[in-house]
């Protein structure tokens, strides 16, 4: 049930001597549902709901995010706001104006062409049963699941300087899983995780995706996997899928460029970046064939959106151009206090936390060759799909990534199956061995439900497109 | 908040049809957060935050529902009376659940921790004066923590603190650091300003040129915190029954191949010193100790009653998720002030950072050194280290390899705050390891 609240109302009712006062209203309902084991275990649907008044004093923002939207509530978390950024003005990292809060009007809508309630709960665990009875091809899947996730969320902006933004999301995550095991011997494959489906999106998912027939095969290839040899370990080629690829530019890219980070916000959380303010406009992050692109207009991306949560209109930029490194991942506050450009990716995970850099929809643009033509320039490598597990330094530079499935690929052609495929590397000198770039059929959209960062921590949703792409010489290794 | 939920799990119960249970879980929060770098503030506010999360229960189906809490009991009430209509008509849509768990009443408990803590509007006083001078960067969090549940069978559980949290790093010229978390529910200024001063006695150390180690095999030392990470990792495809059973568990071989541990190694859930509520979601109490792994041996995993009932086990009332909620390794014979005379040569690792399974049928575990690790030699710190990625299975480091175990316990406090602050402390010494693989 969500309330209807006059935001707009609430902001005149406040009275605090503040230099400017922003409220942005977040409402989010979350409808999970997942069979596992022909049984279901998850049909729920939970909501939040509350305001985040934020108020500037001294140079210095102040908040209280607070589920009372009365205007009684609301005036109380603004004195108290208020308190908070006078006595911290006196310490402030940055003295800060209204500049960092632009001032824009507008709206945005996810699209869909079906909406939540055009397929019942009843009817959607029929479904997830069915895609269940497909995973399991035999006794040797010990256990398999089914879930969707639907999320609706509504963000109101409003502020003292005349800002005015409303955006509504639909969005919908699905995952398929089947795990075989022999004794200790256990592999799982999936649909690519919740990192494999999750996208701006209805209920018109269940039209357009052959979900029986990947069942089917996610079961196949868990059985697949149990009696597969381990991946080679060497220095090798290395072709990766774009399931994969969006983690490898997650991790590697986007939280590389974060110019909060950079700036020391995030040094005691998720860390530090290799990344320095001197490097734009200077540093060959990857070979010429990199083309690294912010980009909130892509339809059905997770993250696509019109403004970020500080009111900042969102536009595709380049972040790496030919291999270059133009342009961070900074929001206006960041934009002010580095000197840099940057982009509208200040965002918050709910009204109880505040704005800080984020990624939104980072993405790799695609080049010009077919699949089959960058599995022909292999002679000795491997190649990767679905990741499994992922670790990287708090500068970003070593990471290791395994993945749940690969292929041999000998002489120009796909071979054997390879369980446990697992490579490392260091950021740039991989970045830098980039050698092929899948074009547009090769391209996929995927994204993140729980990019994590942030002091308190915050979970966002995070989008990620790539084409499939060949590396260079890579540490490639198998399992125990 | 206490009264907040009482009033409206009551009349909730009143909506109830008589074949109907409803379980409510009630998770807030009035905390306090600021957060700092270059030792001055960079965000600061305050956040009130409470949720009720309620099962529904009827004909063998369970439907799950939730809302925030507004503090204004007319809204609250239509809201929580609207989510039981909504599960009403939704659960006759649904399949019936064969491992569905019904509510009990098995008794009641009312736990209160009040605190002289830190007042809001002094924080940032308290805080900083004692931090000049350095590269402090790190966050605050400070204020009340309430989780309650009750069901329609009568039982009602509640627990509230007060606690405090400072989480944070000093930060050398070179971008060396030293972590230090202080925190606790009574606020003694004497105390936080010795804790931060022994910190900063550490940033001597690293201000020496950092070491380029090899990959390779070390002898090496890890200090609570980082086996408090690595223990960590049990709970995510590890000591749970469900994923045993669903084959996605590192304790495959423990269960499936008779594999041991060391005999030195000895983990239990501990809930006596109160971090955390002993009720889980569905408002069932764990007994004050559970024996997991003895002296190498796996000798219980974490059971929910769903998982009990599934695979016709006894629960002990593990969190649905089966994941560790108040940890507590077993110590050993070695003192801290011999650790680097016994080590001898090789790593002295305070933190690790970013863990992942490898490999986890395998109980392979990837991850980084981070802040204060040093290379030793000769039994005496040498330099920090520049980071190092590891790959490495703990069936070696809390198995074969495992050498000695400190004689002390740290608390290593929960500090997580997604979603809302964390509850809970893993206990545990230090270890020192014969052999641990550096890969990058």
């Amino acid at each position: 049930m969500k309330l209807d609240v006059d935001i707009k109302k609430l902001l005149s009712a406040i009275d605090v001597p503040a230099d400017w006062v922003g409220l942005r209203e977040v409402y989010e309902a979350h409808t999970p549902r997942m069979i596992r084991d022909g049984v279901p275990v998850v049909n729920a649907s939970a909501s939040t709901h509350g305001i985040m008044v934020e108020v500037l004093v001294n140079g210095q923002f102040g908040y209280f995010g607070t589920p009372d939207m009365t205007s009684q509530g609301i005036s109380r978390a603004a004195k108290k706001a208020f308190k908070q950024a006078e006595i911290a003005s006196r310490h402030s990292v940055h003295s800060f104006d209204e500049s960092a809060r632009p001032s824009h009007q507008g709206s945005y809508s996810s699209p869909f062409e079906k909406d939540r309630d055009s397929l019942s709960a009843g009817r959607l665990n029929e479904v997830l049963l069915e895609a269940y009875n497909h995973l399991k091809v035999n006794d040797k899947i010990v256990s398999a699941s089914s879930l969707c996730q639907v999320i609706e969320s509504n963000f109101k902006f409003v502020s003292s300087n005349g800002s005015d933004i409303n955006q509504d999301f639909l969005m919908f995550e699905f995952d398929l899983s089947a795990t075989a095991a022999d004794g200790s011997n256990q592999q799982t494959r999936t649909f690519g995780g919740m990192r494999g489906t999750c996208r701006q999106m209805g209920m018109e998912y269940f039209d357009k995706y052959e979900i029986f027939a990947n069942a089917n095969r996610i079961g196949e290839q868990a059985i697949e996997l149990l009696d597969a040899e381990d991946c080679p370990t060497g220095e090798m080629d290395l072709v990766i899928a774009p399931d994969q690829m969006m983690l490898q530019i997650h991790e590697s890219i986007g939280h590389a460029l974060e110019v909060d980070r950079i700036l020391g916000d995030e040094r005691n959380y998720a860390g530090w970046s290799f990344v320095k303010l001197e490097d734009f406009g200077k540093l060959q992050y990857g070979s010429k064939l990199m083309n690294i692109t912010f980009d909130p207009t892509l339809e059905s991306e997770f993250a696509s959106y019109a403004y970020d949560d500080g009111g900042l209109k969102a536009t595709k930029e380049h972040l790496i151009k030919d291999g270059l490194l133009v342009r961070g991942l900074g929001g206006q506050e960041s934009q002010i206090r580095s000197g840099l450009d940057g982009v509208a990716n200040f965002r918050a995970s709910s009204w109880n936390r505040a704005p800080i850099d984020r990624m939104a929809n980072i993405n790799l643009e695609p080049g010009n060759q077919s699949f089959d033509e960058l599995i022909a320039e292999v002679q000795h490598g491997v190649y990767v799909e679905s990741n499994k597990s992922w670790s990287i330094d708090d500068y970003r530079n070593k990471f290791q990534f395994g993945c749940e499935y690969g292929r041999l690929i000998e002489n120009g052609k796909l071979t054997k199956v390879l369980k446990n495929p697992n490579y490392r590397g260091v950021s740039t000198p991989f970045w830098n061995s980039l050698k092929g770039v899948g074009n547009s059929d090769t391209f996929g959209i995927y994204g993140t439900p729980n990019c994590g960062k942030g002091e308190p921590n915050q979970v966002i949703r995070v989008g990620h497109a790539s084409p499939a792409c060949l590396f260079d010489k890579i540490q490639v290794f198998g399992g125990v | 908040m206490k009264k907040v939920f009482k009033s409206i799990s009551e009349s909730l119960f009143k909506e109830l049809k008589s074949d109907e249970d409803v379980i409510l879980s009630f998770s807030g929060e009035n905390s306090q957060f600021i957060r700092f770098n270059n030792a001055s503030v960079r965000q600061t506010g305050l956040v009130d935050d409470a949720d009720i999360e309620l099962k529904f229960i009827s004909n063998n189906r369970i439907c799950g529902g939730g809302f925030t809490i507004s503090g204004n009991m007319e809204i609250d009430l239509a809201r929580g009376k609207h989510e039981i209509e909504r599960m009403r008509n939704e659960a006759n849509e649904l399949p019936e659940d064969p491992f569905l768990v019904l509510p009990k009443n098995l008794g009641s408990s009312n736990v209160v921790k009040e605190a002289s803590g830190l007042k809001f509007e002094d924080s940032i006083d308290a805080i900083l004066p004692a931090m000049s001078g350095t590269d402090f960067v790190g966050i605050l969090a400070n204020g009340k923590m309430f989780r309650g549940n009750a069901n329609s069978k009568g039982q009602n559980h509640w627990f509230e603190t007060d606690t405090y949290s400072l989480d944070y790093s000093l930060v050398t010229s070179n971008h060396q650091m030293v972590k230090g978390s202080f925190s606790g529910s009574d606020w003694n200024q004497d105390e936080y300003e010795s804790y931060v001063n022994r910190s900063k006695e550490k940033l001597s150390l690293m201000e020496r040129k950092p070491i380029k180690i090899k990959t390779g095999d070390y002898r090496t030392w890890f200090e609570s915190a980082a086996v408090s990470d690595f223990l960590g990792m049990f709970s995510w495809n590890g000591i749970s029954e469900a994923s045993l059973r669903q084959g996605c568990s590192g304790f495959g071989k423990m269960r499936h191949n008779d594999a041991r541990l060391s005999p030195k190694f000895s983990v239990i859930e501990d809930f006596s010193p109160g971090y955390c509520p002993k009720f889980n979601s569905d408002g069932e109490v764990a007994p004050d100790e559970l024996a997991l792994i003895e002296a190498g041996k796996l000798k219980n995993t974490l059971i929910s009653s769903r998982s009990a009932k599934e695979y016709g086990l006894q629960s002990n009332y593990a969190e649905n998720g089966e994941f560790l909620r108040s940890p507590r390794m077993a110590i050993g014979n070695l003192n801290q002030n011999d650790v680097v005379k016994e080590l001898d040569r090789g790593l002295f690792l305070s933190n690790i950072h970013y863990l992942n399974w490898s490999d986890n049928p395998g109980g392979r575990i990837t991850g980084l050194t981070r802040y204060a690790c040093f290379w030793v030699e000769g039994g005496e710190i040498v330099a920090p280290i520049e980071t190092m990625r590891f790959d490495d299975s703990f069936y070696r480091f809390f198995g074969d390899q495992l050498s000695e175990v400190e004689d002390r316990l740290y608390s290593n406090p929960e500090v997580g705050t997604y979603g809302g602050r964390s509850l809970g402390a893993t206990a545990c010494p230090g270890i020192l390891v014969d052999s641990f693989s550096l890969t990058l």
